[in-house]
């Protein structure tokens, strides 16, 4: 049973979110992952899910808009169902992670931020993700795909779509 | 799955157990897993401070800060819980050292933190792991679910009675300023990642405003075995100062890039000719960053130099998180020096001015010289810019942008020189877009 | 904390142990420039401007986080330091707009002051920069994004000053931006035709007072003029009891002088730079199109404009004709609680001593017969405004000072904050300041008495209250007579302070506005007053029996200064259809519309005089505006009482009165803000009186210092420099409480609303309407 009357959650992540608000020595800090899980479940952190999250920590909702707006995982827009984060940090550019950018802009048709007309990708450009032996490196969603070259993206992006690919959550 | 490399040169203390299966508690006792713990159990705290303290470990953060030291810092006698605060917030570009122990052998971390737990009188320790590594988290989660299942965590530890010690994990969710130890505690208490005054220092008045001690994951995870093999042991590996071994996380134009663990001390020069196999596609060596985009740059001549703190300090550069990043003579520094800078510029937490101005104004000038619109006064002004960020900025990511901005000035200003004249590399890597109109008109009163 | 010494550039200073090194430094008068450090705020070390250069610290640190140690060796401008101050500027003007010429804040800009002090002037930022459009926040606060320095004075004074925590910052790096409460998707909600973010606030304004740039500006003073055309003049504000001193920034206009803003940004006066919505901002009502500039006579029906002296004479004589037709019972006099003390005084004088009756009474907001009576033969036992913040331990019995007294509010929430004062809180309702209370004790509604009997009992806030050695009481209006002097007698050794609503609504008690009460509560028949006046030693009308007995047709006349009874009594207007009605106010109110003759006058902004806030503070207030075709109501006073064939001589002791003292021919010309009233301190000073003009309020201040106890005490030069100083009604033969009808009509004014002037402020209503969309909009968000 959550403790909030009517969660906008899923039962699990209203109850993963009960227990989550118990763990610390201070409520507070349960904030950012309970954005993150709300984004995964949502798709975005949206302002239903601020209302909710701030209710369940006692916090403003204006404090958590604070705290939301630092962090750069977390987003108030939706993004596509496969996320494709092209890391083009030092190591992963000069393995060629502009180029893989490039590629995955052409290949999805998209820019920066962007989403597919059919919602099932976004594609944005990251700061070093902590893969830069294997560069150049890409995470979606969760998921890391290491060593890329434009080829073996197309792989991993047609694995996607055709609902192989991994999807850590 | 990144991809596990070895060399014949490396030592491997902390990766000893990489590629067999660690991860698996049952693997992890079979290979002396939780046997450092209870040793320390029996021997209290003295002794394990005193044995870090032996072993010469310095912070595997990228300060080096002594770690035997930072321990015996935290007051004996606290009105307010203690805790332990591990960071594996890993962002510094060119670093993924901390990805693979949690990969390979997360409960040497979790082992680790009990041990600093016990070092300083702490029952709580915080796992903190960037929040990119979510499949990373779970497998550190699943770790300390095991290890409460065991009795290893929880109360009675080990069915010791009134030894208790509980580990909590979290993620942060995209910021690079987290990494810095007041910024974490500040995300980890579920605030902006807006670092603290200090004094007072986190030994003193930490998490939940209780001493803590806050180590690097590799720090940390360097623990179980430093009491099994004992501190001189340790300390006699590296250099002098310098002890043991480290985790060198070797990217970019080399034939074989991977995380090797080698002695600290360790000749930049063989890393980089021998270890990792040499420059990519047999081409020349042009720089080296060799501890993380925040070092200063070393020129091709430069790298004949060991890998620990003190040396590179003496080299005018810095060992920092051990992220060893080669560039081969393609690389032009305008771009390279323009797309560490824009690192710095996104992730500054803005909090003070030298460093939110300073990144920004930074950022916009190396994009309008990168697309061709500079001046020659640019280049002074760069330099001007960062030498006003240096030492003057709140926490130290000002310095971090800072350092290798004049690196790159002063050690290649006459490819900044030319580059106005127009000599540009065949194949830029970088397609950033400068800024509005006016920005190709170029700077100057 | 004991005494360290310390050099700072080459100088030997000493401080507190634990002093911040940049208010040692203050102290010895080195000022170390800043942005983000701001008193009594938490540190945030983010502006980089104090960097100074310690002798063994590595970097240079920051003076604003670094206390004071025994032996420090400090430079403060080196050029090294210096060279960073200038860096920081360049930086910080890098990306800023440089609209200084527009900016509301020029002139008074800390950016500009350091700019022109460090001559970070030239330029070398060849890029674009990050416009932004400014937003309109509420209707009283704006913010441009591009001039924000990000000092972070604005949130802290919110959330931590203020407790409301309505300003944040969102993003990071140099795309941080102070974000209101509000965001723009929620704003838009209902239609409102805004599609910025919103305040949803106390709208106090502090943010905007605290910005050391042009950032948060006001909505009622952006764009409207520039600091130096304005003149400056230190006043105290009209609207709530607590009597916070404010300035006022007027400018001539063709008639008169309007005031333009009001802040107290000098931090001179016992409110520091506090001041709430109404201190701020509502000052408009006198710059209102509808104020009366021109006296009206009722002619064939009509309020008609006439001559001041058609007016003046229709009304003296009218008022004579029927005092002496149908006896001085006959006639009654209603005053106000925004008027100045020395028209207080006057007023009742002229009813007592000229008309001659004890008909007279105000609005009552608190019980202040009451509480004299129960301090009674007691010392030092009231409360001043200051005491409050310094008091280590204050009991609140009531009230809501929040909506109410928000000076007192303020001053409650700094004094737990910084000095850690316990506050014990016993209300009816949650009250906001519930939140900073150690112990809160849930009153029934109407059951204070019943609380006050608990507080002998063994309960844990009853005992953690007598516990307390250094009690400050402060008392809502809800308790009264009785239940009053009870809760005082539970404390003889507290300084207590009654609350109640209005500039001046102590002083119109003081003064004596009362049917049975002379000035200083003393009573009618056997007093110094009363052997002075040779008034009726019976007790008047009060004024509730005053329109009792106007609607038995028994009031033959009825004399109203600065007052709208007939709104606030809900009196029938038929009531009056029999009463020869004179109404003395700025705008014509529900009262003045039944009136036979208006008189326009001034508000306590347009003059000079006294006032004393619900503690007993005694205040000067300085004439600032000014409009043409208005008069003081004291000069109305005087003037009415000669043309009704009264002695003037006798009502206002004017002139040379006794030989030998020099008079000065000149009036006293006001002070400027944060200034002494220098003529005047001067005329004092020397011994000479600055008083030849009946309409001089001063004139009457000798018979008030010699007549009202209490009073007695009130030095002059504290009173003309500007400083309040506390009073004390003190004890004598007061008049007997014994089952007294205590009339106590609470205002129940909100931080947005202040009595009938509430509908003559457009910003007042334009902020309730902001807030009550805001309010809705919540409503419809959950
Ligand atoms: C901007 C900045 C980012 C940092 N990021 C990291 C990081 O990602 N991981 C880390 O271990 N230390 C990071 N540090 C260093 C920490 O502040 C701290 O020194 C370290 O965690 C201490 O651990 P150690 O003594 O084991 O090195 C960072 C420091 C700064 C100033
Ligand atoms: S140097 Fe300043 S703005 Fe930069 S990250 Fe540190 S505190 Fe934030
Ligand atoms: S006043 Fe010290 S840093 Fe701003």
């Amino acid at each position: 049973m959550s403790t909030i009357a009517s969660s906008i959650f899923t039962p699990d992540t209203a109850a993963r979110f009960d227990k989550l608000a118990t763990i610390y020595p201070l409520k507070r800090s349960a904030l950012i992952p309970m954005l993150l899980y709300a984004q995964d479940e949502i798709g975005f952190v949206s302002d239903a899910a601020v209302a909710e999250i701030s209710q369940r920590l006692d916090l403003l909702e204006l404090d958590v808009r604070n705290v939301l707006s630092y962090y750069s995982m977390l987003r108030t827009v939706p993004a596509g169902k496969y996320n494709v984060q092209v890391c083009t940090n030092i190591s992963c550019m000069l393995r060629g992670g502009y180029e893989l950018l490039d590629h995955c802009k052409n290949k999805l048709g998209i820019g920066h931020k962007g989403v597919t007309p059919d919602g099932l990708f976004s594609l944005e450009e990251v700061e070093c993700i902590g893969a830069c032996c294997w560069a150049p490196a890409v995470q979606v969603n969760y998921d890391f795909h290491d060593d890329l070259t434009p080829a073996k993206m197309d792989a991993v992006l047609a694995d996607y779509a055709a609902g192989r690919g991994k999807d850590v959550k | 799955m990144p991809q596990l490399v070895s060399h014949p040169d490396e030592v491997k203390v902390v990766s000893r157990r990489f590629g067999q299966g660690a991860a698996e508690i049952d693997k992890y006792i079979e290979l002396d897993g939780y046997k450092a713990v209870q040793m320390g159990i029996e021997q209290g705290p003295e002794w394990i401070v005193n044995t870090m303290k032996a072993s010469g470990l310095r912070g595997r953060g990228g300060a080096g800060f002594p770690t035997g030291m930072k321990w015996s810092f935290v007051p004996k006698t606290s009105d307010k819980p203690k805790y332990v605060l591990v960071n594996g917030d890993e962002s510094e570009p060119g670093t993924c050292k901390d990805h693979v122990i949690f990969l390979h052998d997360p409960h040497a971390v979790i082992e680790g933190t009990m041990i600093a737990g016990l070092a300083i009188g702490a029952k709580m320790g915080f796992i903190y792991l960037r929040g990119e590594y979510r499949y990373l988290l779970k497998i550190v989660e699943k770790a300390v679910a095991d290890a409460y299942a065991k009795g290893f965590l929880g109360k009675n530890i080990f069915g010791k009675q009134g030894v208790d010690f509980d580990i909590i994990t979290q993620t942060g969710a995209g910021a690079y300023e987290v990494g810095e130890e007041s910024a974490l505690m500040e995300s980890l208490e579920g605030k902006r990642g807006v670092p603290r005054i200090k004094p007072p220092f986190p030994a003193v008045v930490g998490l939940y405003g209780g001493p803590t001690v806050i180590n690097n994951a590799e720090t940390i995870a360097n623990a179980p075995h430093i009491l099994l093999m004992g501190g001189e042991a340790y300390a006699k590996l590296g250099s002098e100062r310098n002890g043991g071994t480290r985790l060198f996380g070797i990217s970019g134009h080399v034939e074989r890039p991977g995380v090797y663990e080698l002695p600290m001390g360790y000749s930049l020069r063989k890393a980089i000719y021998e270890v990792a196999g040499g420059i990519k596609d047999g081409k020349k060596l042009k720089a080296v960053v060799p501890g993380g985009s925040s070092c200063p740059v070393l020129k091709a001549d430069e790298i004949d130099c060991g890998l620990d703190f003190d040396q590179m300090a003496k080299a005018g550069t810095m060992l920092g998180s051990g992220g060893i990043v080669v560039l081969d003579e393609s690389v032009s520094m305008v771009e390279f020096a323009l797309r560490t800078i824009a690192f710095y510029q996104h992730e500054s937490c803005g909090w003070c001015i030298p460093c939110r101005e300073g990144t920004d104004w930074l950022k916009k000038t190396l994009t309008r010289f990168h697309a061709g619109g500079g001046n020659k006064k640019d280049i002074d002004n760069i330099q001007y810019l960062a030498e006003n960020m240096m030492g003057r900025t709140f926490c130290p990511l000002g310095d971090a942008a800072a350092m290798p901005t004049l690196g790159f000035i002063k050690k290649f200003r006459s490819e900044f020189e030319e580059y106005l004249e127009g000599v540009r590399v065949e194949h830029p890597l970088i397609h950033i877009k400068p800024v509005g109109e006016l920005a190709m008109a170029g700077a100057g009163h | 904390m004991p005494d360290v010494t310390l050099t700072v550039d080459g100088r030997k200073i000493t401080a507190p142990a634990g002093t911040l090194l940049i208010e040692a430094c203050k102290s010895a008068g080195l000022e170390i420039p800043a942005f983000c450090y701001y008193p009594g705020l938490s540190l945030q070390a983010a502006c980089r401007m104090c960097v100074v250069r310690i002798e063994k610290v590595p970097k240079l640190a920051t003076a604003c986080t670094t206390t004071v140690s025994e032996g420090m060796v400090v430079q403060t401008e080196t050029p090294e330091i210096q060279q960073a101050r200038k860096a920081t500027l360049q930086l910080l003007l890098g990306n800023h707009p440089l609209d200084c010429p527009v900016c509301d804040a020029g002139g008074e800009c800390e950016l500009q002051d350091m700019t022109f002090k460090y001559g970070a002037a030239d330029s070398f930022y060849a890029e674009p920069k990050n416009h932004r459009e400014e937003q309109k926040w509420s209707p009283v606060v704006y913010f441009d994004r591009p001039r924000c320095i990000l000092c972070y004075r604005c949130v802290r004074m919110c959330g931590e000053g203020m407790d409301v925590f309505a300003l944040g910052i969102q993003n990071r790096g140099s795309s941080s931006v102070i974000a209101p409460n509000v965001p723009s998707q929620l704003a838009g909600l209902l239609n409102s035709g805004e599609d910025q973010a919103q305040l949803d606030c106390e709208q106090c304004g502090m943010c905007i007072d605290a910005c050391p740039v042009g950032a948060l500006t006001s909505g009622t003073y952006r764009y409207k003029t520039r600091p130096w055309e304005m003149n400056h003049v230190a006043t105290v504000c009209t609207h709530c009891g607590d009597g916070c001193k404010t300035t006022l920034g007027v400018r001539s206009v063709t008639d008169g002088s309007e005031i333009m803003r009001a802040d107290n940004r000098d931090k001179s006066g016992m409110n520091g730079d506090f001041l709430c919505n109404k201190g701020r901002y509502a000052f408009d009502f006198a710059n209102s199109t509808d104020r009366l500039t021109a006296p009206l006579v009722r002619k064939d029906g009509k309020l008609t404009p006439v001559s001041w002296e058609e007016a003046l004479n229709f009304a003296g004589k009218r008022l004579r004709e029927l005092r002496d037709q149908r006896g001085p019972e006959s006639i009654g006099v209603i005053g106000s609680n925004r008027t100045t003390n020395e028209e207080n005084y006057l007023l009742q004088k002229f009813a007592r001593t000229a008309i001659g009756t004890n008909n007279i009474d105000h609005h009552r907001t608190a019980d202040y017969v009451g509480f004299a009576a129960a301090l009674a033969g007691r010392v030092d036992a009231t409360a001043s405004q200051r005491d409050v913040l310094s008091a280590p331990a204050i009991l609140l019995v009531g009230g809501d000072p929040t909506q109410q007294a928000p000076l007192t509010a303020w001053n409650i929430r700094s004094a737990v904050r910084l000095n850690r004062t316990r506050l014990y809180v016993a209300n009816h309702q949650d009250i906001k300041l519930k939140r900073q209370a150690k112990a809160f004790a849930q009153v029934a509604e109407f059951g204070y008495g019943a609380f006050i009997d608990s507080l002998a009992g063994s309960e844990a806030f009853a005992t953690a209250v007598r516990a307390e050695e250094k009690l400050v009481v402060l008392i809502g209006n809800e308790l009264r007579g009785a239940d009053l002097a009870k809760l005082i007698a539970v404390f003889p050794a507290a300084k207590v302070a009654l609350l109640a609503d209005y500039a001046n609504s102590r002083g119109a008690a003081d003064m004596g506005l009362l049917p049975d009460a002379l000035p200083g509560y003393q009573a009618l028949g056997s007093s110094a007053v009363a052997a002075e006046y040779d008034a009726p030693a019976a007790p008047g009308k009060n004024l509730v029996e005053m329109f009792d007995a106007a609607a038995a047709g028994q009031l033959a006349a009825l004399y109203v200064v600065g007052s709208n009874p007939v709104t606030r009594y809900n009196v029938d207007p038929a009531t009056l259809k029999a009463t020869f009605l004179i109404v003395q106010d700025m705008f014509l109110t529900e009262t003045a519309i039944l009136a036979d003759v208006v008189f326009p006058s001034s508000n306590l902004y347009e003059k000079a005089g006294s006032v004393t806030n619900h503690y007993g503070d005694l205040q000067l207030v300085s004439k600032a505006g000014d409009r043409a075709g208005v008069r003081s109501d004291f000069e109305l006073i005087v003037r009415l009482a000669d043309k009704f064939g009264h002695d003037v001589k006798q009502l206002v002791p004017f002139g040379k009165r006794q030989a030998g003292i020099r008079a000065d021919m000149g009036q006293t010309r006001g002070a400027q803000a944060g200034e002494a009233d220098r003529h005047a301190v001067w005329l004092t000073a020397n011994s000479m009186e600055p008083k030849l003009s009946p309409f001089d309020p001063f004139a009457i201040l000798d018979e008030i210092q010699r007549l009202v106890p209490g009073y007695d005490k009130l030095l002059r030069l504290q009173l003309l420099s500007g400083n309040d100083q506390h009073l004390a009604p003190a004890a004598g033969s007061l008049v007997q409480i014994a089952n007294r009808n205590d009339l106590v009509l609470p205002s129940n004014d909100t931080l947005f609303t202040s009595g009938s002037l509430t509908a003559y402020s457009p910003m007042l209503q334009d902020v309730q309407r902001h807030e009550s969309r805001e309010v809705a909009d919540r409503l419809a968000a959950d």
